[in-house]
């Protein structure tokens, strides 16, 4: 055990699964015994997902080295889709938790398979290219869903991308319809689920980045050619973060669809995708508990700062800025540094370092 | 071991921090509404309106409460950005803060994502401008103050019907926005019943709407002599613009969105002349109580003249308050007995406002008052006959 834990890598692991599980039993304690406001209680499950999204990212950005823009409509297809699987599930499966799940995989399948199809060109091109192009894709989901209709009536699953073309009988109900998006949603998520979620995403990336192909998503990114070189299958690898990044955001698209009643397009534009970036960023270029840090924090930020109005953009701009600086000077991380090594000197004991070194 | 529990002890003074905001304290005579509505960011300007209206309508009341004593009102106001996610965390903000009405939101996607959670909170939901049926359809306790799209759309198609029976009709409508394709659908339902002539159908997105050059040639070309354009002021602007560009002057003819078209900064107001318009709320009305709205709402916003959503703001705290009143609400009543007995309330009450008389409500919460059309001339709204 002992052994184990003097691997940093599996130390700063074991300490983001702990963390998570601790914050998670802390809150679903008080929120059982009704201690956290209606307010609170509002902000768990989009926490979990913009955890998730911000892990998700992070494997791409931080991990592989590509800039995507366009996460936001990974996140928008897993949460239509989401949607309507468990809509058309809500007979054969009565069960909320077991129709979450499947439409949370649903989701996440058609995200991956999407990422898939446009990683096919995609990720043939390099840098600010992939940039662009991620983004456009980004708009193209958006408008594509923004246009869609799907409905079911006596005769079955209808789908169109015209309102007028839509004719559903008697009784027969939109699931998507268009501009209006999906109204009326069941909601099905809950933070359990969240942290499953979460615990589940932590599971893939963390054992990926430490497993052989990590290594080589690594090796791509500090240097190409080195790594083509040695005969890593660059675009394989790529293939294989950008795939694994589409599934998880579409997993987490699927939880965010399922806890509002009402979903927009419109929602998954290019802003979500930016946000999520700076979330990533913020929280450390692959480093997986910063993103989780950054993405609760940053998200709960401007809501926490509802009580200054119109000034709490501003504010929130001014952190950004404050924390950018502070994460990248060299003067501020010493110093940052020394404080950590103080803290942690309070709770280790002299005797006990000397026990562990024998 | 010591560590595992200081990180336990900071862990739960974390969360006792995020639990400890509770609600304040009630005063008997003071009822709480909130509202929430996009005060920042591309809607800014429709929440702001009714913000503003609220605030002028809270204002008279609580003076008036002051010289002969009676409900007060205390007011709180959230942003939404128009997003459904940051309405439903405003709305759980002003829970917290002990709002026993909910007036809001302004948006209809925002509203719809917060609608089947006030009804499952048994909040009283009242909304002045979130105007698609899903809201009022959401529950028993959700009601609209503003028309239900394709019920306006359909009031909009049998106006044209009764002044312009024989017209060859164009429609330009925003396929992207939930607002413009309600109206155009219930529009074209409306006009396939009563046998209109609708010669061109054609739309735009929010992504295409900088030009809309094709779609006003389109018309042209289809000869249309009437043009239906269930959009905001914003786009009709520029379509009156390039239509007088390239000499096609058909009747225009908009609903409550084209309200404000007149105050559009860069556009020349002559080319309004003759537009036909649905508009529940004329500034210009010689009444006293709009000329005393106007008057306020100027005097408090730097001179800018009251929309339509202001109005309709203004009207739902009336409303609400003359509720109350008849209720026998006060600060002291939970927020579920309140709604109950305001369901109760707007089931069978009467409601003159701003904007419109013998207002009342449906089973559905779908608000029914005369569908008021103005005709411009001389830059000023006039009734159409």
């Amino acid at each position: 055990m002992k052994k184990i834990l003097q691997n940093k890598t599996t130390r700063t692991n074991l300490t983001t699964y702990a963390l998570v599980t601790v914050a998670f039993l802390v809150l679903q304690a008080l929120s059982s015994m009704g201690m956290l406001t209606s307010s609170v209680n509002g902000y768990l499950v989009p926490v979990c997902v913009y955890i998730v999204l911000t892990i998700s990212l992070n494997l791409l950005v931080g991990v592989c080295g590509e800039l995507s823009l366009g996460h936001a409509g990974f996140m928008g297809i897993g949460a239509f889709s989401g949607i309507v699987a468990a809509a058309l599930l809500q007979s054969a499966v009565p069960n909320g938790t077991l129709r979450l799940i499947t439409a949370m995989i649903v989701g996440g399948i058609l995200a991956g398979f999407l990422g898939f199809l446009i990683g096919i060109p995609v990720l043939r091109l390099r840098g600010d290219y992939l940039a662009i192009v991620t983004l456009a894709f980004g708009e193209i989901l958006k408008n594509l869903i923004g246009n869609m209709y799907i409905g079911t009536d006596a005769k079955g699953l209808h789908f169109s991308i015209s309102a007028s073309k839509m004719e559903l009988l008697e009784g027969g109900t939109y699931l998507i319809a268009g501009p209006k998006g999906a109204t009326g949603v069941e909601k099905l998520s809950t933070f359990s689920m969240g942290f499953v979620l979460i615990l589940f995403t932590l599971f893939i990336v963390l054992n990926l980045i430490n497993s052989k192909e990590g290594r080589a998503i690594k090796a791509i990114k500090e240097n190409r050619i080195a790594a083509e070189s040695v005969g890593i299958n660059v675009t394989a690898f790529r293939m294989k973060a950008f795939v694994v990044s589409a599934f998880l955001a579409g997993m987490a698209g699927a939880l965010f669809g399922l806890n509002f009643s009402s979903v927009t397009a419109s929602k998954f534009n290019f802003n979500t995708s930016i946000n999520i970036l700076v979330f990533v960023v913020l929280g450390g270029m692959g480093n997986i508990l910063g993103s989780v840090i950054s993405a609760t924090v940053l998200y709960l930020l401007p809501e926490l700062m509802r009580g200054l109005d119109d000034l709490r953009m501003l504010l929130y701009a001014v952190v950004l800025i404050v924390v950018m600086l502070c994460t990248w000077s060299p003067s501020v991380k010493g110093w940052i540094q020394c404080v950590c090594d103080r803290v942690k000197g309070l709770f280790h004991k002299p005797g006990k370092e000397a026990v562990s070194n024998e | 071991m010591k560590k595992v529990f200081a990180m336990l002890l900071a862990a739960v003074m974390v969360a006792a921090l995020f639990a400890g905001c509770g609600a304040g304290s009630a005063d008997a005579n003071t009822i709480k509404i909130g509202m929430t509505g996009p005060l920042t960011g591309d809607a800014a300007i429709y929440g702001t309106a009714v913000k503003n209206g609220i605030e002028i309508a809270v204002a008279e009341i609580n003076e008036k409460a002051k010289a002969e004593g009676g409900l007060k009102i205390e007011f709180k106001a959230e942003d939404d950005e128009a997003d459904g996610e940051k309405a439903v965390s405003g709305y759980n903000v002003l829970k917290d803060w002990g709002m026993q009405v909910f007036i809001g939101t302004v948006t209809s996607g925002a509203c719809n994502a917060v609608a089947p959670g006030a009804v499952a909170d048994q909040m009283f939901l009242l909304t002045p401008s979130a105007s698609s049926a899903e809201v009022a359809m959401a529950g028993a306790s959700t009601f609209q103050m503003c028309f239900t799209d394709p019920n306006q759309g359909a009031s909009a198609a049998e106006v044209i019907s009764l002044n312009w029976a024989d017209a060859t009709i164009g429609v330009i409508y925003d396929s992207s926005d939930d607002y413009s394709s309600g109206l155009y659908e219930g529009f074209k339902a409306k006009a396939g019943e009563l046998g209109l002539n609708v010669v061109c159908e054609t739309s735009f997105t929010k992504d295409t709407k900088s030009d809309l050059s094709t779609q006003v040639t389109q018309c042209k070309d289809a000869g249309a002599d009437l043009v239906f354009l269930p959009i905001y002021y914003t786009e009709a602007s520029q379509i009156l613009t390039y239509a007088n560009k390239i000499g096609y002057a058909p009747t225009f003819f908009g609903c409550d969105g084209m309200d404000g078209i007149l105050g559009v900064e860069g556009f020349n107001t002559a080319l309004a002349e003759g537009l036909a318009l649905m508009t529940p709320f004329d500034a210009n009305a010689t009444n006293e109580a709009t000329q005393s709205f106007v008057a306020k709402y100027m005097e408090n916003n730097n001179g800018q003249v009251p929309n339509q959503f202001a109005a309709d703001a203004y009207d739902c705290v009336y409303a609400v308050y003359k509720a109350c009143v008849a209720a026998g609400i006060d600060g002291k009543t939970p927020a579920v007995d309140a709604c109950a007995a305001l369901v109760k309330q707007f089931g069978s009450m009467t409601f003159d406002g701003l904007t419109g008389s013998g207002m009342t409500w449906d089973a559905n919460g779908m608000i029914s008052k005369a569908p008021a059309a103005v005709v411009i001339e001389n830059g000023i709204y006039v009734p159409m006959g």
